[in-house]
């Protein structure tokens, strides 16, 4: 569960200060995807680093299951948190195999079923055995992405953030990855946080969309479409009468 | 234009340039009878570094012997004191301007000094090398292990990493590029180190590198002689280089590999 209070938050000094996160209210009920819809720079990508911990706000609180998270410690709720990059954020001179253990590794935790759980996830997200002892600079930019996801997920997290993973990405892949990331993101239960800017994308994964707008949530639409959602719901009139929908709120806070 | 084209042309342009100016130095030299003593022909310097072979094969092996272990211990010392940088504003602040220091001091102004604390020896044409070699690693280590990448960072971050954690398996491993950065700017300077200390050491009679050979050369007015040892030196730096770049492909390898990789 994410809980997000009155949220605010400012960068910059005197006349340069520029207001990014302004009494922002949001909440994610367990198990629920929410994507973060809204025009580059509405405070998207920074609303999902403060409530990662790693960018402290000015004002307000973010509760991750009821405990408070702030950025000045570390805390048991990172414990239970993972967050995926725009970039795969793979460290070019560890394998794949050591890219993926390495939340494990940090934590102590590198037990058995672990380490199971690390090679049941590489197999989901499409990575072959003999891809798991190659290095990033092997690897196509998908490959990468599917490892930085079986990294994410490899310490079962209830609570997975994700800042726009898939833009550098063709659509073809895009749409396989979606599929993938759904797949593991509801077999584990996991509350789900996910900053997009394409529209297609948010309607397909989530349960609710938070358009948001200068630093605040301005509409939050939910999604009348049932899991588990096919691919060819994508190509379906209700789905584009829906997308029709969110871009004219998304069109609002434009205006 | 092929790859093996391109590179047979890289490697044909730079030796044909060098002939070409051979020539031109051989027939000037003839043309307007430079005494050897001033300007001594291409082939005169040949003829002499034939001759000397076994001097300067010992020198370059005695001053090889000297860059290189200051090198060592610059890249030693250099990455210590930086991983100490990047812990600590405070330190940084403190000692940058020592460092500093060390980059701007004129080296052959402290060969004699250092000359006469250490003795006419091996140790103080180390110290000399290892002292002009120390700033590029410093500051390229301490750069590499402060810049990390933002989401790197936050992956360690969201892990809980520890300071500990944080060095060892994410600033050290990302600051190895810039560590070659350095050192391939410290061999060079290694190797100045070493021969402007024989300089300075040579005279004693009790220490025969490259320097050493060049200041009796200079001394008796054998320039041919002297002009070999020059070319002896700048192999002695080329080889160091090469050793350096070769450390540099073999640890990086991985990092930079391309291998064809499988398509969506």
């Amino acid at each position: 569960m994410i809980r997000c209070r009155s949220l605010k938050l400012a960068f910059g000094n005197g006349s340069a200060r520029q207001t990014v996160l302004d009494q922002l209210e949001l909440d994610v009920a367990p198990g629920q995807i929410v994507s973060l819809l809204g025009p580059s720079g509405c405070g998207k990508s920074t609303l999902l680093r403060v409530v990662a911990g790693l960018v402290q706000a000015d004002q307000g609180e973010v509760y991750i299951d009821g405990e408070f998270v702030s950025s000045k410690r570390s805390n048991a709720s990172r414990e239970t948190m993972s967050f995926v990059f725009q970039e795969p954020a793979l460290l070019p001179w560890r394998t794949v195999w050591q890219n993926v253990r390495l939340p494990n590794e940090l934590r102590g935790q590198l037990t058995p079923p672990r380490a199971e759980l690390m090679e049941d996830l590489l197999e989901l997200v499409g990575l072959r055995r003999s891809d798991w002892t190659k290095y990033p600079s092997q690897l196509s930019g998908g490959m990468k992405m599917r490892a930085s996801i079986a990294r994410a997920m490899s310490t079962r997290p209830s609570i997975l953030l994700l800042d726009e993973p898939f833009a550098a990405l063709d659509d073809m892949l895009r749409s396989k990855l979606n599929d993938l990331l759904l797949a593991i993101a509801l077999e584990q239960h996991c509350t789900m946080l996910f900053v997009t800017h394409n529209i297609a994308e948010a309607i397909y994964l989530s349960h609710s969309i938070a358009v948001m707008s200068r630093g605040r949530i301005s509409e939050n639409l939910k999604v009348p479409f049932a899991f588990p959602r096919s691919a060819a719901l994508r190509s379906s009139g209700e789905f584009a009468a829906y997308y029709g929908q969110v871009s004219e709120a998304l069109g609002k806070t434009q205006s | 234009m092929t790859v093996s084209s391109r590179r047979f042309l890289a490697l044909l342009t730079p030796v044909l340039l060098f002939a070409v100016v051979a020539v031109v130095w051989h027939v000037l030299v003839r043309w307007l009878d430079i005494p050897k003593v001033i300007l001594p022909s291409p082939l005169e310097i040949l003829s002499a570094l034939w001759q000397e072979r076994w001097v300067l094969l010992k020198g370059s092996w005695v001053t090889l012997r000297a860059a290189a272990t200051g090198l060592v211990c610059s890249a030693v010392f250099g990455s210590l004191t930086a991983i100490l940088f990047s812990q600590s504003v405070v330190i940084r602040t403190a000692l940058y301007p020592y460092v500093i220091f060390l980059q701007t001091v004129p080296i052959v102004a402290i060969a004699p000094l250092l000359i006469i604390w250490s003795g006419n020896n091996f140790r103080t044409i180390v110290l000399v090398a290892t002292i002009i070699s120390l700033f590029p690693i410093i500051a390229n280590v301490t750069s590499g292990l402060l810049s990390i990448n933002e989401n790197l960072r936050d992956l360690f971050r969201m892990g809980s990493a520890s300071r500990w954690q944080m060095l060892i398996k994410l600033r050290i491993p990302a600051a190895i590029p810039q560590l070659l950065v350095g050192l391939r700017i410290s061999a060079g300077l290694a190797v100045i180190g070493a021969i402007v200390a024989e300089f300075f050491v040579g005279n004693s009679g009790t220490y025969d590198g490259l320097g050493t050979i060049m200041t009796a050369r200079q001394a008796n007015l054998k320039t041919p002689q002297l002009m070999a040892a020059l070319v002896a030196c700048t192999g002695l730096g080329i080889l160091l280089l090469l050793v350096v770049n070769l450390l540099g492909a073999t640890l990086l390898r991985r990092w930079t590999k391309h291998s064809g990789f499988e398509s969506e």
